[in-house]
């Protein structure tokens, strides 16, 4: 018998946290739902999911909240990689707000975001109702996170009070819940950009082509570079489009969501990029401009 | 720093970053000792601050910060928009941060004092503390409990962080007197690693790089110390312990037991014994996503199948037949109390230890443990931050260890069964068997003894026997077929599983009613007793079967007071006087010889009842209408 060895790379810890999170959600609540963004981080989070049931199926449905100003090339993704896999995908959008033309361009970022992002989500939620919903936000991405439990309790509005938080010792996650209520639960709290990045590698997920340096049509908007992505955009602002090398590190509506110049192209290039950029990854968001606790409040709100 | 990032190209640092690994650690010192400074440092000179956070920084500290010109490092730890105005962090938050050996978790928490439940959090998932003290000021109170909580939760690696070095002018012989201090207090604690670094968390000395002001020092820098200091071997290795968390059934052959190791290892081939079942069989496989495994340590989280077909769900436990944990209802703990509101001793908390969900009652609580003084006192209930240690019994048997032994299996929660909120934590003690714990009987439970109330609700009866406790009189003339049905019903009810006890006059007059006779007067006060019996076993949940001729209305009006309307039900043998008198001769034939008095329908009335609520007859009698009342009460 070779040499045992009993220790974890700090990934594998993570991993192991988080599969035993996820298990744990599919065991402890009546009808679990996992919060599908398109981006790199719920594709981790994904992929821990396959992981924590294998060989068995993912034994809740993933559900991805389309605000219908999502890149087109998220959407496509989503609908081949899901096909692909076999999920079990809801798709679920703000009809109402689709149907009375609400987007970035027309009604500015916050009102957007408002009807067609957090609204959307919480009627999402109710319709199935969820009692538990994972979400793969990291607590090293935003200030509020750095606080927010993983198993985060949510009232009946869904609202998140970060004064009234159940205390949450050792890996024992209090699961208990009163009809309306529920949990957001985040697998992938303790994870870095890094971590996320380096497990991607590792494990050859695959990810929104957009995340990789390509020549683009952008314009300068918002004091951000944004993509052209369908006719929607105003004619003035699309007429100034320029192609510029560029990529993006995170993905959201197309019009809130600015690229940065980048030549990397590959994990091991957008790896080495992040590690001497000068910039964070939240600054390449519109909307946390907006406010400077405004992810705070949001989550106040019941959006994540 | 000196940077070795840089001279790695990218393949080389992603190969290295693979294979680090993660130390989780806590922070805790009273307020403006300089912990926020610390970490901060520990952040930015790990170069873990991208450079617009530090722009945000500027701008924060022009509005909020207390630091005046300088930036603030606190500042860049504070996470919440309304703590933030009120210059104070109030909960747990965690950073993360890295260098070329490790990464890192810390657990910030805040020193102030009624804040044990924030540090308690921080210090459950932690391997080390790092404990700062102010050198100006030493070791105060509130260092001491905060030494206390971590050695409480079983971290065994200790930083004592004497910071501010600099103004006490880096004397070598505050810091080692300040050590010896500390060094004292630690001897009535069980910290096997305790460091001690003079530093200032403000200038540098002594966090990344050694000092230059204090050469009298010959240890690590605390960056270095993190780095460094070996903790995997802290993971018990040695019991197997499974909490089974998950059944896996993705197909008719495939039965996976899904579980993170919780402690031991498991290995393919392995004999194990199911808790509590006590089967044993062998295991096969070790399945993963990544492929099937030979053997899986803590803190994996695998998937184990089985070589024999045994029953196993969430909550059971596999481990090693000769290495098995304690397997109990009855225990002893150390209690942090985690709620707002205080403490109900008589509640029915929810608990939940490893991968089990139960109720538990607190039997008792020996003492409380003031954190600051260690002075024990005898309180009724705990209050938000108050520590104890309590005797606890739960409904379901429960598979633990020693907390200090094993903190997977030795710790667990308690949840407030109405407002769903955790409570409680507990850490387990195994000192002293369950045999030997007193007080099983509470405090609480011998009060309510005292005053006569059982400890068994009438509703727990109800529910375990799976029926309400009532009572039917029969009713009718001597010969009426009363006892047959009695009888039958009887049987009835025992096959379809129900409780009960019957009673009729040869059997109560044989002992209960011996010195009484059949006057008027005797009848009513044995009717009266046998009523009373009734109520006694309804409230125990029992259902009474009674067959008495009780010929007047007002007696069994008086029957059915006592017993209670609700539970009384009355059958009427409708058998008429020719027809009984067939069916049971001697008795009426003794009467009309004026050999017997007081016989209903010979010499004394039957009153027919005017709403029985079933009516049978000798002839057709048949007892479903009556087991059709009784099952839906
Ligand atoms: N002179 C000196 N001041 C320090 C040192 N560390 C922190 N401080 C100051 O002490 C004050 C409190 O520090 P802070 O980190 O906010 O303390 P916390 O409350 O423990 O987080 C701040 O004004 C710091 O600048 C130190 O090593 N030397």
């Amino acid at each position: 018998m070779s040499i045992e060895n009993y220790s974890l790379s700090h990934l594998r810890e993570l991993e192991a946290e988080a599969i035993h999170i996820i298990r744990e959600v599919a065991a402890e609540f009546e009808n679990p739902v996992m919060l599908y963004s398109i981006g790199k981080d719920s594709s981790v989070m994904v992929r821990l999911a396959e992981k924590a049931f294998y060989p068995g199926k993912v034994p809740f449905p993933l559900m991805h909240i389309d605000s219908k100003w999502k890149f087109r090339e998220m959407i496509d993704f989503r609908d081949n990689y899901a096909k692909e896999k076999g999920w079990d995908l809801i798709v679920h959008y703000n009809k109402e707000g689709f149907e009375s033309g609400v987007g970035p361009f027309t009604h500015g970022s916050k009102v957007h975001t408002d009807i067609m992002k957090t609204q959307a989500l919480l009627a999402g939620l109710n319709k199935h109702g969820f009692d538990a919903a994972f979400g793969g936000a990291r607590r090293d991405e935003e200030k509020s996170r750095a606080k927010e439990r993983i198993f985060s309790f949510r009232d009946q509005f869904h609202q998140w009070d970060p004064k009234n938080q159940r205390p949450e010792l050792w890996a024992n996650y209090n699961t208990r819940v009163m009809k309306g209520e529920s949990i957001r639960v985040f697998p992938i709290s303790n994870w870095t950009e890094l971590d996320v990045w380096q497990y991607i590698r590792l494990e050859n997920i695959p990810i929104v082509p957009l995340y990789y340096a390509k020549e683009r049509p952008v314009v300068e908007y918002n004091g951000a570079l944004i993509l052209v992505d369908d006719e929607r955009m105003p004619k003035e602002l699309a007429a100034k489009a320029k192609m510029e090398m560029v990529r993006f590190r995170t993905l959201g509506c197309y019009p809130l969501t600015g690229a940065v110049r980048s030549e990397a192209d590959t994990i091991e290039k957008i790896v080495e990029e992040m590690m001497t950029t000068t910039e964070s990854e939240r600054t390449t968001r519109v909307i946390d401009f907006d406010q400077e606790a405004s992810m705070e409040q949001k989550k106040r709100e019941g959006y994540f | 720093m000196e940077d070795k990032t840089k001279a790695l190209n990218i393949e080389e640092f992603l190969a290295q970053d693979e294979k680090k690994d993660l130390l989780r650690l806590l922070t805790a010192g009273s307020v403006d000792d300089g912990k926020s400074t610390l970490i901060g440092r520990l952040l930015f000179d790990s170069k873990r601050l991208y450079e617009d956070q530090l722009v945000a920084l500027e701008r924060d500290s022009k509005r909020v910060g207390h630091a005046g010109e300088k930036i603030d490092y606190a500042l860049l730890l504070d996470g919440l928009k309304a703590e933030r105005e009120q210059g104070i962090t109030i909960d747990v938050a965690y950073r993360y941060f890295s260098t070329n050996r490790r990464k890192f978790i810390i657990a910030d928490t805040p020193g102030h004092e009624q804040y044990t439940r924030n540090m308690v959090t921080g210090a459950s998932t932690a391997n080390l503390a790092i404990i700062l003290v102010d050198a100006t000021k030493g070791v105060i109170t509130q260092t001491k409990r905060h030494t206390f909580l971590i050695s409480l939760l079983g971290i065994k690696h200790v930083v004592l962080a004497v910071n501010k070095m600099d103004l006490v002018d880096y004397k070598q012989d505050v810091f080692n007197s300040i050590c010896e201090d500390y060094k004292a207090f630690l001897t009535r604690l069980d910290i096997p690693d305790v460091h001690f670094i003079p530093m200032s968390a403000l200038n540098g000395d002594n966090v990344v790089n050694l000092s230059q002001n204090m050469t009298w020092y010959n240890g690590q820098p605390i960056l270095e110390l993190l780095e460094t200091i070996h903790v995997s071997s802290d993971r018990n290795f040695t019991d197997l312990r499974y909490p089974v968390q998950y059944v896996l059934r993705p197909e008719h052959n495939f039965r996976g037991f899904s579980a993170k190791v919780a402690s031991g290892i498991v290995r393919k081939g392995d004999e194990l014994m199911v808790l509590p079942s006590r089967k044993t069989s062998r295991v096969k496989e070790i399945v993963t996503y990544d492929g099937e495994q030979d053997y899986a340590f803590p803190p994996e989280s695998v998937t184990v199948t089985l070589e024999d077909e045994i029953d196993i769900s969430r909550g059971d436990m596999l481990v090693h037949p000769h290495n098995q944990p304690r397997v109990e209802r009855h225990f002893e703990a150390m209690l942090v109390w985690m709620d707002e509101n205080e403490m109900n001793p008589n509640t029915n908390f929810i608990i939940k230890q490893t991968t089990n969900l139960t109720k538990a009652r607190i039997d008792k609580i020996r003492y409380k443990i003031d954190v600051n003084s260690m002075h024990r006192s005898e309180v009724d209930y705990f209050k938000l931050n108050e520590i104890g240690r309590v005797v606890v019994t739960t409904s379901k048997t429960l598979f633990f260890d020693a907390y200090e032994k094993n903190r997977e299996t030795g710790s667990f929660i308690l949840i407030d069964p109405v407002t769903h909120n955790t409570c409680a934590v507990g850490m387990i003690i195994d000192r002293v068997s369950a045999e030997d714990l007193p007080n099983r009987i509470s405090d609480a439970d011998r009060k309510k003894v005292a005053e006569g109330e059982s400890l068994v609700s009438l509703k727990e009866r109800e529910a375990k026997m799976q029926q309400k406790g009532q009572t039917i009189w029969i009713t009718g003339l001597h010969g009426s077929g009363k006892t047959d049905v009695a009888y039958m019903l009887e049987k009835r009810l025992f096959d379809l599983g129900h409780v009960t006890v019957l009673l009729d006059g040869n059997k109560v007059r044989a002992g209960l009613s011996k010195e009484l006779d059949y006057s008027s007067a005797d009848r009513a006060e044995h009717l009266r007793r046998v009523a009373e019996v009734c109520r006694l076993l309804n409230d125990q949940g029992i259902i009474v079967i009674c067959t008495f001729i009780s010929p007047l209305k007002d007696i069994r009006k008086q029957v059915k007071k006592i017993i209670g309307e609700d539970r009384f039900s009355l059958v009427y043998m409708s058998t008429d006087l020719e027809t009984s008198k067939i069916h049971a001769p001697e008795l009426y034939k003794l009467a009309e010889e004026g050999k017997l008095q007081h016989l209903a329908g010979v010499d004394s009335p039957y009153e027919i009842p005017k709403n029985p609520d079933v009516t049978l007859d000798i002839k057709t009698a048949s007892v479903e209408s009556i087991v059709e009342i009784i099952q839906s009460k």
